[in-house]
């Protein structure tokens, strides 16, 4: 379908002030190919249906908009763990901050090294998974990024890994707009853990793609940081294996504007996919998207999407969830809840949930509702004498329990916890 | 010491009034029961002494040991040892029972300038007090009354007015729901807690929670007022004749 001027003027603007990074042969022909799905699809644009709830402007404009430079009080998260620290500042990968990236039973690498070589495992990766994405809808932001990334990482993991890798991405200067793309490779067998904090940008355009193999497991936990003035679309799409199983859990915490895509497909038999998302915003400009499109293509294959939004001062939240179960799906297991806690009048939730089903065996649900604290739990907790406050707190706590639950690691759903209450505690602000 | 003068009471949201001049004293070391026809205020008085929104306070006093206790915040009242035993306790999922107890003890304690409890000495007390309620551990790691029976959701009151000690409670309809069994280990938990210092304002439409909570005084409340006071005979004689002679009387 050819596509509206005004929407291919803005793709090209932003297209001519992008240059290719030099790559080998296979790296370069991945790119070209993703640049040919953006100029085809053309750069979200505010009519498109995808992008109802959500002004992709911002996203899309040649200069990302500044954001002004936030101090974390905190801290670093989860600062005990044992784990291996890849550090990217505004997009840049910082060798000197980071560990050693030899670590036994996965082979990192970064990007530009791989995409450097003639021969590399990443060729049937790179750009593959998000290419297979836009069969129901186009993602041109994704291969926008597979087009231009000019960092990431390539990671294969073929043993299980005993400690997590914490790609950490630090947010330095104002005006920073970065491109990032990760390709995870996960063998027969094996299992690892990535974890991902920080704002990483003013503009942050990641991508993710992960392609597990059969009985492996990828667990995911994302928190996107504090940073109040930053913006981030990012992209994980995934596909699995037979017995394997993907778990996925962000959080997010304030900036003005974040859009969370998640594509999953199950392509082998008794897979498992989840992924889940709690997310706090505050203020008028606080935006908050999550768009999961979760196909089931396989037989006896569970899928969870469980998303919780607590929202004050007028922020927006939006979730657009979808679940298809194709005909040879039989015994399907879906299962989808996104859910809103409003703590005022100004805020707002919207949500579009649907369902698609060509199989005649499975069993899929699906909720979405919004609603405020529940007055009656407030003063059955305060007539105990938990002061008005902590009772609030409580019960957003209790509320976004079912997402935090997904977080299969204690000690890394406790630091979330922590995190959480202390943006209850700001409540002041 | 509760001293409730001439207490009246309308619903915020039109214009009703439910009570309509309550004088009630519930001296400590004592238990007063309040018995009526439905309708006639009775679960009004506790929610409004407290402190459920709602309810706008048109005329006289509500003090505990002298303080004033409808001026305060239902947390306020809490701390300053007033307790309702719900006859609906609400449902609070994603909190866990255990976690609701320790942050409402503690709260109280600070909120009066007392030491918090440690989680090992606050374990110790809550295991040896849901022991006697026959509250096993599950029940203490459920989420707050989700999937409670209503014989285990009237214990759970039971528990947490043992663990919060307060100096005046009062028990909302607290048999309802319960079959005689389950009464009674309420009652036993209620007896166990009756102290020289404590009050207590039972609620109740029935004669047979009485027989297991003596009561010292009993009352009669019809359209928003206390219309009979006496002894506990005069339960007796609403189980036997019902309130029909005793309204007449009065009026």
């Amino acid at each position: 379908m050819a596509q509206p001027a005004i929407k291919m003027d803005a793709t090209e603007e932003r297209l001519a002030a992008l240059t290719l990074p030099d790559s080998a042969p296979w790296a370069a022909e991945a790119r070209s190919a993703a640049l040919s799905r953006v100029r085809t699809m053309g750069l979200p644009h505010a009519r498109d249906e995808y992008w109802k709830y959500t002004k992709p402007a911002s996203l899309v404009q040649v200069e990302a908009p500044k954001a002004a430079l936030f101090h974390n009080d905190e801290g670093p998260l989860w600062d005990d763990l044992d784990r291996v620290k890849v550090v990217f500042v505004d997009g840049e990968f910082d060798a000197a901050a980071s560990d050693d990236l030899a670590v036994e039973g996965l082979e990192i690498e970064r990007l530009s090294d791989a995409a450097s070589k003639d021969i590399h495992w990443a060729k049937d990766l790179y750009g593959a998974l998000e290419g297979a994405s836009h069969t129901h809808t186009d993602r041109p932001l994704a291969a926008l990024n597979t087009a231009f990334a000019t960092d990431g990482l390539v990671i294969r993991v073929t043993g299980k890994v005993s400690k997590p890798v914490n790609l950490i991405y630090l947010h330095n200067s104002e005006d920073s707009d970065a491109i990032l793309h990760h390709v995870v490779k996960i063998e027969e067998g094996a299992e690892m853990t990535l974890l991902e904090t920080g704002p990483g940008a003013a503009r942050f355009n990641t991508v993710l793609e992960v392609d597990v193999a059969d009985s492996a497991a990828f667990h995911h936990v994302r928190v996107q940081g504090r940073d109040h003035e930053r913006r981030a679309v990012t992209g994980v799409f995934t596909r699995l294996g037979t017995t394997s199983a993907f778990k996925s859990f962000t959080l997010t915490m304030n900036g003005v504007l974040t859009r969370n895509e998640c594509v999953i497909e199950l392509t082998g038999d008794d897979a498992q996919a989840h992924v889940a998302g709690a997310c706090v915003g505050d203020g008028k400009d606080f935006h908050h998207d999550d768009t999961v499109f979760i196909t089931h293509d396989a037989v006896n294959c569970e899928s969870r999407q469980v998303f919780k939004k607590v929202l004050r001062n007028g922020a927006t939240g939006v979730f657009q969830g979808k679940i298809l179960v194709k005909e040879d799906a039989q015994k399907t297991d879906g299962y989808q809840i996104s859910q809103s806690l409003l703590l005022d009048e100004d805020s707002q939730f919207l949500a579009k949930p649907e369902l698609e089903i060509y199989a005649d065996d499975v069993a899929c649900s699906h909720g979405s509702t919004s609603g405020a604290i529940d007055d009656e739990a407030l003063y059955y907790l305060r007539s105990r004498g938990v002061p008005l406050a902590q009772a609030t707190d409580l019960l957003v706590l209790a509320f976004l329990a079912e997402a935090l639950e997904e977080i299969a690691d204690e000690t890394l759903a406790e630091a979330i916890y922590e995190r959480l209450e202390g943006w209850l505690g700001r409540r002041a602000s | 010491m509760l001293e409730i003068k001439d207490l009246r009471v309308e619903l915020e949201e039109e214009d009703k009034k439910i009570l309509k001049g309550v004088d009630l004293t519930v001296e400590p070391g004592k238990v007063h029961a309040i018995m009526g026809p439905n309708g006639s205020g009775k679960s009004t008085l506790s929610y409004v002494l407290s402190g459920k929104e709602g309810y706008e306070v048109t005329g006289g006093t509500a003090t505990l040991d002298g303080v004033d206790l409808l001026d305060m915040e239902a947390e306020e009242r809490a701390a300053a040892g007033l307790f309702l035993a719900f006859q609906y306790p609400v449902e609070i999922p994603g909190v866990g029972n255990m976690t609701f107890l320790r942050t409402a003890v503690n709260a109280q304690r600070k909120a009066r300038g007392e030491e918090e409890m440690s989680a090992g000495e606050f374990l110790k007390v809550v295991r040896a007090k849901a022991k006697t309620l026959k509250i096993d551990a599950d029940m203490l790691k459920r989420p707050v009354n989700v999937g409670f029976s209503g014989g285990e959701k009237k214990r759970n009151e039971i528990l947490q007015m043992a663990m919060l000690e307060p100096k005046m409670c009062i028990l909302d309809e607290t048999d309802s729901g319960l079959d005689v069994d389950a009464m009674k280990l309420v009652a036993e938990g209620v007896n166990a807690l009756r102290d020289e210092g404590r009050g207590f304002l039972v609620i109740t439409h029935y004669q047979r929670l009485l027989d297991h909570i003596k009561p010292d005084v009993v009352h009669i409340m019809a359209d928003g007022r206390i219309v009979k006071t006496g002894g506990p005979e005069l339960a007796l004689e609403v189980e036997n004749n019902g309130y029909a002679d005793i309204l007449a009387e009065v009026a």
